[in-house]
């Protein structure tokens, strides 16, 4: 004990204070443990909300609000010309299920997601097994493949339709030489949905250099083991290459849905081109679907609804419920993915 | 489940009390209309002009364009071509679009004026006595809706039908047909097939959706009425509808659809060179009157005669009646110098001389009595016909409505599927159209 010790001194000893009370007579506050844990805890929030404040006040402005305007609209009634029109409550909701032109462009849509995604995840998958296995001259190949994605979209349908065109294009010509009659193509309402996914696998070369890339990350060692244990190609592929790739064909799967969710100007393009007829003065909007509204996307049936027709609350309706079917069908897709994606880890 | 952390809470509630306020506060701007200048003032200013055509007529409405500008100088007009009617629309909503406006047809007539994107044009035409009486009844009809005339009308497109003369001394045919029975028989007696029973020249191709062929343009020949005075549908209670699809199905049934379809797809372009009719594989076509022009432009060596549309046998003295649609010109709500706008829409739409000089260089038909008589327009024998059916009386055209062109649409979509073969009872079917229309008629704005 030294000298200065109060304890030491009679009379003087020092009163042993509990934490978090001010002494009699002390003008200074001790923070106690909680309120120094309070105080962290709100500057650490108050970093964290402002690092994410920019992406915050980006999904505000650009999700929520055009949703929230859309959904107010949806309830009205009214044309682009007379915006905001009148309340029109769950009217545009309630023809929304009577119109059997949705019921035909729901289809439509459906019909794509289930034949161009699987299609197109494929193509994309094969032409990038394809090319990775080339040894030399693999850039020019992988060049020539890839090509066809950078043609703009509207110059390639239009391409595309010409080269299908019934009777007179280059890939009937060729059919009749050997006999065949070849189909109408996009003028037939049984071959013109094929036709549109027959474009869609034209230009893969997006999809075919995501799939070149995972399929060059596989580990070789893994190729190797299998090999040693006696696997062939096929079980070489689906027990190594598949399970390593999944995510990257789940993420294909989900952008590929969410466009074709939204698939519009291959549609409309290919319709006008086809039906051959003038669009000078109305706008194409007068050939969607075509023909017999094989082609009519539920995307296309809401730009009708909303621009040509006039219907822009009904229109606002329509994308609603698009929104939430999207939703819905990527929350289903996440939902099964852990078990198609666990392999991978 | 553990609860969200409260930053996120807070910056949720945030977002979303935003979006509210945001939606709260966007109320579209009122568009007050300017109040007219007093009789006799001298307009002036910049105005711009936007209308669809291009090329070859978009080049004749600048020549008018520059006559109005020598004769008015203190006005000078910016023209945008190739604008149809979905940019103008769009960009009038957006609360921009030109002074004046040129649209392709009468099917915006009804939005328009409902909504008052074009301005009410009636205090001018009242300022200023313009003479409507110069103009055909059907064409002051489909210029106004409901009582509001926001456009006027610019120059018109009468449909009738185009014969290769050739062919038809070859089959022994002295005339163009007349009534529907005659174009039926015309048209088997003109049709030619391949060896291998495909179609190589078809007198007449009856499906809807081949170039002009729709039932809008049909619907003429039969006195077919779309709406009723209460602007329901009237599809399914009007016999003229039934009338038309059944004689056109028994059309199609003889050539036999597949075929026709497949006919069809070899087809070149409606505004090409190799349009069907032009190379030889129509012998009898509908179309309008720009035909003439189109078949002189490309050169075209077919022989050929026009006729109006053959109407239905117990309609006999409504012969030479047809299928007008007019193109329509208005003043934006948004327009800055609507005197000027206004100036310029009057040169256009009754000044004779300007409309005779745009109806010979597009080849469309003058909208008033004084330009169809003016010894000025074109002496041609075809175009003539088409002067004909324009001024007829029981000429009519489709009527404007505020959900556009949801009726015509709609339509369209049934009879692709009634020519396919796929609605087993037609009486039933245009019923349930008309409950479909009324349906979208009723959400319109």
């Amino acid at each position: 004990m030294s000298a200065t010790d109060a304890s030491a001194r009679p009379g003087l000893a020092r009163p042993r204070r509990r934490p978090g009370v001010t002494a009699p007579g002390s003008s200074t506050v001790t923070p106690g443990p909680a309120a120094s844990r309070r105080r962290r805890t709100r500057r650490h929030y108050l970093t964290v909300t402002s690092f994410m404040a920019p992406a915050l006040l980006g999904i505000a402005i650009f999700l929520i609000f055009p949703l929230g305007v859309a959904l107010n609209s949806s309830l009205h009634k009214f044309g682009i010309l007379d915006a905001p029109g009148t309340w029109f409550g769950l009217g545009n909701y309630r023809y929304l299920f009577q119109d059997p032109f949705v019921r035909t462009a729901a289809w439509n849509t459906l019909w794509f997601v289930l034949v161009m995604v699987p299609a197109q995840i494929l193509t994309g998958l094969g032409s990038a097994m394809l090319l990775s296995k080339f040894r030399r001259s693999s850039s020019f190949y992988r060049t020539v493949f890839y090509l066809p994605a950078m043609i703009p979209t509207v110059a390639g349908v239009l391409a595309f339709v010409y080269v299908l065109k019934p009777g007179v294009g280059p890939v009937d010509t060729l059919l009749s030489k050997f006999g065949i009659d070849g189909p109408l193509w996009f003028n037939s309402p049984s071959w013109s949905k094929p036709s549109l996914v027959l474009l869609s696998m034209w230009g893969i070369g997006n999809t075919m250099v995501i799939f070149l890339a995972a399929l060059l990350d596989v580990p070789l060692s893994l190729y190797e083991a299998a090999s040693i244990d006696g696997a062939n190609a096929w079980q070489r592929f689906r027990n190594v290459t598949l399970p390593t790739i999944a995510p990257v064909v789940l993420f294909i799967s989900i952008t590929g849905i969410i466009a074709t969710l939204s698939f519009f100007t291959e549609a409309a393009v290919a319709a006008a081109a086809a039906s051959g007829q003038a669009t000078v003065g109305g706008g194409a909007s007068g050939s969607f679907g075509y023909p017999q509204e094989s082609t009519l996307t539920y995307p296309l049936y809401l730009y009708q609804a909303g621009f040509p027709q006039n219907l822009l609350g009904y229109a606002n309706a329509l994308a609603i419920v698009l929104f939430l079917v999207t939703l819905a069908v990527i929350a289903v897709l996440l939902r099964r993915s852990r078990a198609f994606t666990e392999g991978a880890s | 489940m553990k609860p969200h952390p409260r930053p996120t809470r807070l910056a949720g509630a945030a977002a979303i009390a935003m979006a509210l306020l945001a939606i709260a506060a966007c109320t579209p701007s009122s568009h007050p209309t300017k109040p007219i200048a007093s009789p006799g003032s001298q307009a002036s200013g910049d105005i711009t002009f936007w209308h669809f055509f291009t090329d070859r007529e978009s080049a004749a409405i600048q020549g008018v364009v520059s006559d109005f500008e020598a004769s008015h100088p203190k006005i000078h007009v910016t023209v945008k071509d190739g604008q149809d009617d979905e940019k103008m629309t769009q960009a009038i909503a957006a609360g921009g679009g030109p002074d004046v406006g040129l649209s392709f047809s009468t099917d915006i007539v009804g939005k328009f004026c409902q909504s008052g994107a074009w301005q009410d044009l009636t205090p001018y035409i009242k300022r200023d006595k313009i003479n409507l009486s110069d103009i055909p009844t059907p064409v002051l009809n489909y210029t106004q809706y409901n009582g509001k005339r926001c456009t006027m009308p610019f120059l018109n497109d009468a449909y009738g039908i185009y014969y290769n003369k050739t062919m038809f001394a070859a089959a022994g045919i002295a005339a163009p047909p007349k009534t529907l029975d005659e174009l039926a028989a015309d048209a088997k007696a003109l049709t030619k097939f391949n060896p291998d029973g495909s179609i190589k020249v078809a007198g007449w191709d009856p499906l809807f959706g081949q170039y002009e062929n729709s039932a809008s343009h049909f619907a003429p020949m039969v006195g077919a009425k779309w709406l009723t005075d209460d602007g329901k549908s009237a599809i399914g209670t009007d016999p003229a509808w039934q009338q038309l699809l059944t004689w056109q199905k028994q059309l199609v049934d003889w050539y036999g659809y597949a075929k026709l379809t497949k006919f069809e797809a070899s087809f070149g372009d409606e505004f090409s060179a190799q349009n069907a009719f032009e190379a030889g594989k129509l012998a009898i076509n509908m179309d309008g009157e720009w035909r003439i022009a189109s078949i002189q432009a490309d050169e075209s060596k077919v022989d050929y005669g026009v006729a109006p549309m053959p109407v239905s046998a117990d309609r006999a003295s409504a012969y030479g009646s047809g299928y007008i649609t007019g193109n329509v010109i208005g003043i934006s709500r948004g327009s800055k110098n609507p005197e000027a706008a206004w100036e310029f829409i009057k040169y256009l739409t009754t000044n004779t001389d300007a409309m005779v000089k745009l109806a010979n260089g597009i080849k469309n038909v003058p909208t008033t009595f004084s330009a169809l008589k003016s010894p000025n327009l074109s002496a041609d024998p075809n175009f003539k016909v088409f002067l004909q059916i324009s001024s007829n009386p029981a000429t009519s055209t489709t009527p404007p409505s505020g959900a556009g062109t949801t009726y015509q649409d709609d339509m369209g979509a049934f009879v692709d599927k009634w020519q396919a073969g796929k609605v087993p009872n037609l009486a039933a079917g245009l019923t349930q159209l008309d409950t479909q229309i009324n349906q979208a008629l009723a959400i319109a704005g």
